[in-house]
């Protein structure tokens, strides 16, 4: 998914032919990829049939107790039905209706809408964790003083649990109340998931604003540009190598937050919370927590290809310095 | 100020001298000003770790008359470098007095009176070729229109206007170094500060680059400083070559090598006995005269 380009070192104007015979050599390419991810999946679920299929029923258990359930260590899954159900099982359990009440959507259709809204709460989270990122590497930048003041506590901040972090932030915010604004629990979501979000792309984009070599600063200097032009002309561009992937690891770190925070969080209608749902209805409807599950991989996919979009665009700036 | 008469090289006659930029400094600021770069007394001091202080240059006494184009030469950690920031006002001096074109370094940097080369070409990689020259253009707020002509007379100027819409990773280090050059011009500089623009270049391009230099300077009428570690390039490129020493940085002494008019100069010249004159005083001046081996048929003629 990432859109690098690669350098051409020559003298003349590419040729047509060349231009053309690369443009093809792209395509094949882009085909053999995308035909390489169709047989990954396919392999995937090969491997989940070949151990159902192979596997002992009911898994392996190192050292269990006669009599006593719950001892031991189970070192293999159990591949009943009930645990394991088949890769078809779970597809066809998609189209069917969510619930046997009549008028029931079908399941599939409730997994996307859910990964909707999510992706929406993601995305939220994922802008504020980005401006917040950001607006933290410029204070770094600007002052150095800042740098050592809150680098170490950037850092610091991802390693508190987030499901300590999650009841916490639902609490302050439900004290948020002025005239007609009242604290909805999306919107700890959107707290909870810019909290993951904005790490990378404070670190990444304040690498990415320090990393213009001394020959240029010099330069922006002799032509007497101040701190913001410098920073406009020089300083952003030259940090978009870095941002990008800042930006590809706070939409992974969104969606998780997303998912996790909607169930610690008890924020209905997402798809984490359609998981922890299917899930308590696993033993009577083994195949139907799966479908929330490949709908939180759909979530992910689309939030990576997103950010892949982003990157297209933003490819211009991505070229590789070659020194003199 | 110089009593000398000779009047401030005659502005550009080259195609280059049509887009006045409000950037560059008024006329009568540079008319009065017959010396380019004035240096008296300079001393720069480093601190060093723990205390410890490394005089890079110190007593720099230097006059550079506009139009004129001197070599600053000297062995590693002599200050040449050093002594060209500080006329960049790319750092500052702990003692004495520089001043460029009659007013201090810092007010000749924010007036735009020098254009400034470095080792590498220093180009934005994300920039194409015609964006990198127009840079100082549209950072000193040039209309669009007037950007692209000057752009245009630019690269025309150093011969790649068929590289116009190229970016700098498709270019050779040659070519980069051109436009590095071209972007130095762009505001009509009428001085331009080099630190060793061509050491990272190959003999041949080295070569090829300095003849066009010769040609660019003969078209603009621009000062030049020009910071190299080459004694044939100094003698080939310059008029005067200031031969400097390390431990503490200083100057120790001037050779003029006058080898004729900039535009004059061609290839020829490489081979010729003034040249190889000019070669061995640089090199006697900057190794003592009594260490400097005999080179050729040179030895003895006095070009000083």
């Amino acid at each position: 998914m990432t859109a690098t380009t690669t350098p051409t070192v020559g003298r003349g104007a590419r040729g047509g032919d060349a231009g053309r015979a690369a443009g093809a050599a792209r395509s094949a390419r882009r085909r053999q990829a995308v035909l390489w991810g169709v047989l990954g999946i396919v392999a995937l679920a090969a491997l989940w049939e070949l151990y159902k299929l192979v596997g002992p029923a009911d898994g392996w258990l190192v050292g269990a107790q006669e009599g006593v359930t719950g001892s031991g260590i189970r070192l293999l899954p159990r591949t009943s039905d009930q645990a394991m159900p088949h890769v078809w099982e779970m597809l066809a359990r998609i189209v069917e209706p969510v619930t046997r009440a009549s008028g029931a959507l079908p399941l599939g259709v409730v997994v996307l809408l859910a990964a909707l809204t999510s992706l929406g709460v993601a995305a939220l989270g994922w802008l504020v964790g980005v401006v917040v990122g950001f607006v933290l590497a410029l204070l770094m930048l600007g002052f150095r003083i800042a740098e050592r003041a809150v680098l170490p506590f950037v850092i610091l901040s991802q390693t508190v649990p987030l499901i300590a972090l999650a009841p916490l932030i639902r609490n302050w915010g439900s004290r948020l109340e002025f005239g007609a604004f009242s604290w909805e629990s999306w919107m700890s979501v959107v707290i909870i998931a810019s909290y993951l979000a904005f790490f990378p792309v404070a670190v990444g984009a304040l690498r990415g604003l320090q990393s213009p070599d001394a020959a240029h600063l010099d330069l922006m200097r002799s032509y007497a540009a101040g701190w913001w032009t410098t920073l406009l002309r020089l300083r952003l561009p030259a940090s978009v190598p870095f941002l990008v992937p800042a930006l590809r690891l706070a939409a992974a770190n969104a969606v998780v937050g997303t998912v996790v925070a909607e169930i610690s969080v008890g924020f209905t209608g997402g798809i984490g919370r359609l998981i922890l749902e299917t899930a308590v209805a696993a033993s009577s409807d083994p195949a139907k927590p799966w479908a929330p599950i490949l709908g939180a991989v759909l979530l992910g996919l689309v939030a990576a290809g997103f950010v892949a979009l982003l990157a297209a665009f933003l490819s211009p700036f991505r070229r590789q310095e070659t020194v003199a | 100020m110089s009593t000398s008469p000779s009047t401030p090289a005659p502005e550009s006659t080259s195609a280059a001298g049509t887009a006045a930029s409000p950037a560059t400094a008024t006329p009568s600021a540079t008319a009065d000003a017959t010396e380019a770069v004035v240096a008296r007394g300079v001393e720069r001091i480093f601190a060093g770790a723990k205390g410890a202080e490394v005089t890079a240059l110190t007593g720099i006494e230097l006059t550079v008359r506009a139009g004129e184009f001197v070599s600053l030469i000297g062995p590693s950690g002599c200050g040449k470098s050093t002594l060209l920031r500080l006329i960049a006002d790319l750092d500052e001096p702990t003692a004495g007095v520089i001043r460029v074109f009659g007013k201090t370094a810092r007010q000749a940097r924010i007036d735009q009176a020098y254009g400034i080369a470095f080792q590498q070409a220093g180009l934005l990689p994300w920039r194409s070729v015609a964006a990198n020259v127009e840079l100082p253009l549209q950072l000193h707020g040039i209309g669009s229109a007037q950007r692209r002509t000057r752009v245009a007379e630019l690269l025309e100027l150093v011969g790649l206007s068929d590289f116009a819409g190229h970016y700098p990773d498709q270019l050779s280090g040659g070519m980069q170094q051109r436009v590095a050059i071209a972007r130095s011009l762009a505001e009509q500089p009428r001085l331009l500060l080099m630190d060793e623009p061509f050491g990272a270049l190959d003999e041949m391009t080295r070569e090829r680059m300095q003849t066009e230099l010769l040609r660019i300077r003969a078209e603009t009428g621009a000062a030049v400083v020009f910071v190299t570690h080459s004694i044939p390039e100094a003698v080939y490129l310059s008029d005067r070559v200031v031969v400097m020493s390390p431990r503490p940085g200083r100057i120790t002494d001037e050779v003029d090598v006058r080898l004729g008019d900039a535009a004059d100069r061609g290839e020829d010249l490489r081979e010729d006995a003034a040249f190889f004159a000019g070669v061995t005083a640089v090199r006697e001046a900057l190794h003592g005269h009594e260490a400097a081996p005999a080179t050729g048929s040179a030895r003895g003629v006095d070009v000083r």
